[in-house]
């Protein structure tokens, strides 16, 4: 990795709950996780599934600094997204299986699902697409004259879409509150970024628009927080957008059926031991002293808890009845 | 806690799948995101990871074991971590097998006899091909023929294609004429349609037809209208294809069928091929013809084998329908995957003593409608078959044409059978009901029969 990369080394004034709280939410999304995976493979997931493991310190980090009110909109990997900003998991794991008892009442499945009670809108399937929708959000935000910051999230193949710069553009000569988080896991299916991107600096990519921009350690959930809550501060002080590209990894293949034949497995091993967003912050946690090993283990056991309930609520859920195949498609008029 | 590692499915469509190798023993103590095995699926070779700590007790197959049903015990694990008292283990349930869309192979046999193609020679032989295969290797050939034929798309040269339709070309041909693309659809099929003006012969890519819409106004603005727009100076010699309509269980933005869409534009021709050798064929004209060319294929399909004739230069004009199957009693009209739901639904009628004539469009545009007119002149009904919605849909086009041309042969109202008229939803039992059935063709054929 190259170019200006923020470093907040181990613990600096966060309180022990709120260490235990990232904790707890990073832990969450990865067990989550890969019982969505093991679902898949049982035949319960159908179609597209991407996993989020690996990236989980983005979205706890950028979440850690969302006030109420606060939008949030990302593209298909967004199981994370939706757990982390308080969305219930059996209702995230029952719209996987496409149960009734789901987000979207089980008609949009992984890539699809919105909370209007969470300000989470989504949840898209076409790469780039939420870009301008979360300016549109952050737009919607200044117009109504409320204090509240959309964090548009993308991915570093993503990030070559036109409509990305047309958004850049609007987002800037409006000074809209947006902060667009480029999730960069240097990968976009099997393409790596150095195979797809003219430049490898995507957080420069909005010089040309005056959109300040920096590269931050996404595999460090308290640099994330760090850079996040600047980030925020910016556009709630009316500055404009700002863009934070989050060096991440995917552990996984892109979709289910993703073989990854493109990296070594080597590769992924060492991110894995070396640089894993967890156990990162658990070895962190111990030796400061914030918490003992029994106090992580407790989380452990909380959240393996939850999300075997989460996967009961999903399988004891019923599929949607017939009829739902005919509703939702406008509203009365 | 003992449990059993059950075979998984490690994609939207596999059914069973291989052990291609261990890579624990027995006895092993694994952690989670450990590589257990190596599991060989209907499309790749893919890591199984281990999803807990414990130890493999047991390895239940063998290596190299094939045709292992999904969700069948492969190996005996012991986990370290007792599983919450709250919760009950999951019990083991029966795969749900992703949708297959109609049922199975039941036309199979048919495929193989009607793939023959009148108009060539009585000695040809036959290969078995997928769908796949025959796509790539017209490709190929036409890429061996013509120097300025070069292909573009997402994950087309390295990755082999997501879908590994151009699997080998890149290693033949080179990354100067197979060219990976970012993700910038508009982009790359409006760079596309200028290679085309200055000389070139493009086959642009979608990784699938519902990304072509980031790029539609090139394919309609840019490459259907500017030999007109100049005076008949400028042809635009472009091929854009890739997968089209639903695929399994995908949901609302990757299920769409576009082929009314672009069967709409004058400008551009457009061909949905069922059989593999109609794929190759019309790619192969598509590639050669002067024009703009949407190809729209599907992804189910691409797995499907079916009879291709062993002739060096197997083309299949544009603009030219195929009859599948005679019969006297009622003609169905489809293309593309409809064709599967089709010919299933013809062999039911025959075992209700109604005879269908089976006619496959194969070209959208220009469309062969005299040769569905011929048919309907004989049996006085129609019924036609399309994933797409039913609005604007090439039913209803037919059913047009049909009414001016052949009112008076007519025994009964066209029917158009289609895809609901709603986005996809992902639930598996609504999507089954969204999707065009079998069952449907078979009441709408009975009904215009009155049997
Ligand atoms: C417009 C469009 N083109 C292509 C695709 C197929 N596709 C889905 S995800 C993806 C890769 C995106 O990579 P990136 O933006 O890096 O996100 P990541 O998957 O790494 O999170 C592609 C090409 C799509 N969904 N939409
Ligand atoms: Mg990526």
């Amino acid at each position: 990795m190259s170019g200006k990369m923020t470093e907040t080394n181990v613990i600096p004034d966060a309180s022990k709950a709120e260490l235990l709280g990232y904790y707890r939410d990073m832990l969450l999304v990865r067990r989550f996780e890969e019982k969505s995976g093991q679902l898949y493979g049982m035949g319960l997931i159908g179609g597209f599934c991407h996993l989020y493991i690996g990236q989980e310190a983005v979205v706890v980090g950028v979440e850690a600094v969302a006030q109420e009110g606060d939008k949030r909109i990302t593209a298909y990997r967004d199981h994370g997204h939706m757990l982390v900003c308080g969305m219930d998991p059996g209702g995230v794991m029952a719209e996987l299986t496409g149960r009734e008892g789901g987000f979207s009442k089980g008609k949009g499945g992984s890539m699809h699902m919105f909370s209007k009670d969470r300000h989470f809108y989504g949840g898209h399937g076409i790469v780039g697409a939420q870009v301008p929708i979360g300016a549109g959000l952050s737009f919607a935000d200044r117009y109504l004259g409320n204090s509240c910051v959309t964090f548009t999230y993308f991915g570093d193949g993503a990030a070559n879409q036109g409509q990305i710069y047309e958004t850049f553009n609007m987002a800037s000569l409006w000074k809209l509150p947006v902060v667009f988080v480029i999730e960069n896991n240097q990968y976009a299916m099997g393409t790596s970024l150095a195979r797809a991107s003219s430049t490898a600096q995507l957080f420069t990519r909005g010089r040309a628009f005056d959109i300040p921009g920096e590269m931050v350690d996404g595999m460090d959930v308290l640099a994330v927080k760090a850079r996040a809550s600047a980030a925020a501060k910016h556009c709630r002080d009316g500055h404009g957008p700002y863009i934070l590209e989050m060096m991440t990894y995917r552990y996984r293949g892109h979709s289910m059926s993703d073989p990854a034949k493109y990296r070594s497995r080597e590769e992924v091993q060492r991110v894995r031991t070396e640089r894993d967003p967890i156990n990162m912050l658990r070895d962190a946690i111990l030796q400061s002293g914030a918490a003992v090993e029994a106090e992580l283990k407790a989380i452990d056991s909380e959240i393996k808890i939850v999300v075997s309930e989460a996967e009961k609520f999903a399988r004891e859920s019923p599929e949607p009845d017939a009829d739902a195949l005919w509703t939702d498609i406008y509203l009365p008029s | 806690m003992a449990s059993l590692i059950l075979l998984p499915a490690l994609s939207p469509t596999m059914e069973t799948g291989k052990v291609s190798k261990w890579l624990v023993k027995e006895g092993q103590t694994v952690t989670s995101g450990d590589i257990i095995a190596e599991i060989e699926t209907d499309k790749a070779v893919m890591e199984f990871e281990a999803i807990d700590d414990g130890t493999i007790t047991k390895l239940l197959v063998k290596e190299g074991s094939r045709e292992i049903a999904v969700n069948t015990p492969i190996a005996e694990f012991e986990s370290d971590v007792a599983v919450p008292a709250s919760v009950s283990p999951p019990p083991a349930v029966p795969a749900k097998k992703p949708d297959e869309v109609s049922r199975g192979p039941a036309a199979a046999s048919m495929l193989q006899v009607a793939a023959r193609d009148t108009e060539l020679p009585s000695d040809v032989e036959f290969r078995s091909q997928t769908v796949r295969e025959a796509i790539r290797d017209a490709m190929a050939e036409e890429m061996r023929r013509d120097s300025s034929v070069f292909l573009m798309g997402e994950e087309v040269a390295e990755y082999e294609g997501a879908y590994k339709v151009s699997q080998g070309l890149l290693a033949e041909f080179g990354a100067e004429r197979v060219v990976d693309t970012p993700i910038t659809e508009h982009g790359f099929a409006g760079l596309g349609v200028g290679t085309a003006f200055a000389g070139l012969k493009p086959i642009v890519e979608f990784m699938t037809m519902n990304f072509s819409m980031q790029a539609i106004d090139h394919i309609v603005n840019s490459a259907a209208k500017t030999l007109y727009m100049s005076g008949g100076q400028m042809g635009c010699p472009i091929v854009f294809r890739g997968p089209n309509g639903a695929a399994a269980r995908v949901g609302a933005q990757h299920s769409q069928d576009y082929a009314a869409w672009y069967a709409h534009i004058p400008g551009l021709k457009v061909v949905q091929p069922f059989s593999a050798a109609d794929a190759k064929g019309l790619l192969k004209s598509a590639i050669r013809d002067p024009n703009p060319v949407v190809m729209l294929e599907n992804e189910i399909m691409y797995g499907h084998s079916f009879d291709v004739p062993v002739v060096d230069d197997f083309l299949v004009p544009i603009g030219k329908a195929r009859i599948w199957r005679n019969g006297s009693d009622v003609t169905l009209v489809s293309f593309g995957i409809g064709m599967k739901h089709t010919l299933a639904a013809a062999d039911e009628l025959s075992q209700l003593g109604i005879e269908a004539e089976v006619i496959d469009l194969r070209s959208l545009r220009p469309m062969d409608t005299a040769s569905v007119i011929e048919s309907v002149k004989r049996t006085n009904r129609c019924v036609t078959v399309e994933e797409g919605w039913p609005v604007g849909s090439i039913g209803n086009h037919i059913g047009s044409v049909v009414m001016q041309r052949a009112f008076d042969w007519l025994d009964a109202p066209v029917l158009n059978c289609t895809g609901k008229d709603v986005p996809m939803p992902y639930a598996a039992n609504l999507e089954k009901l969204a999707l065009v059935s079998v069952d449907e063709i078979v009441a709408a054929a009975r009904s215009v029969t009155y049997r």
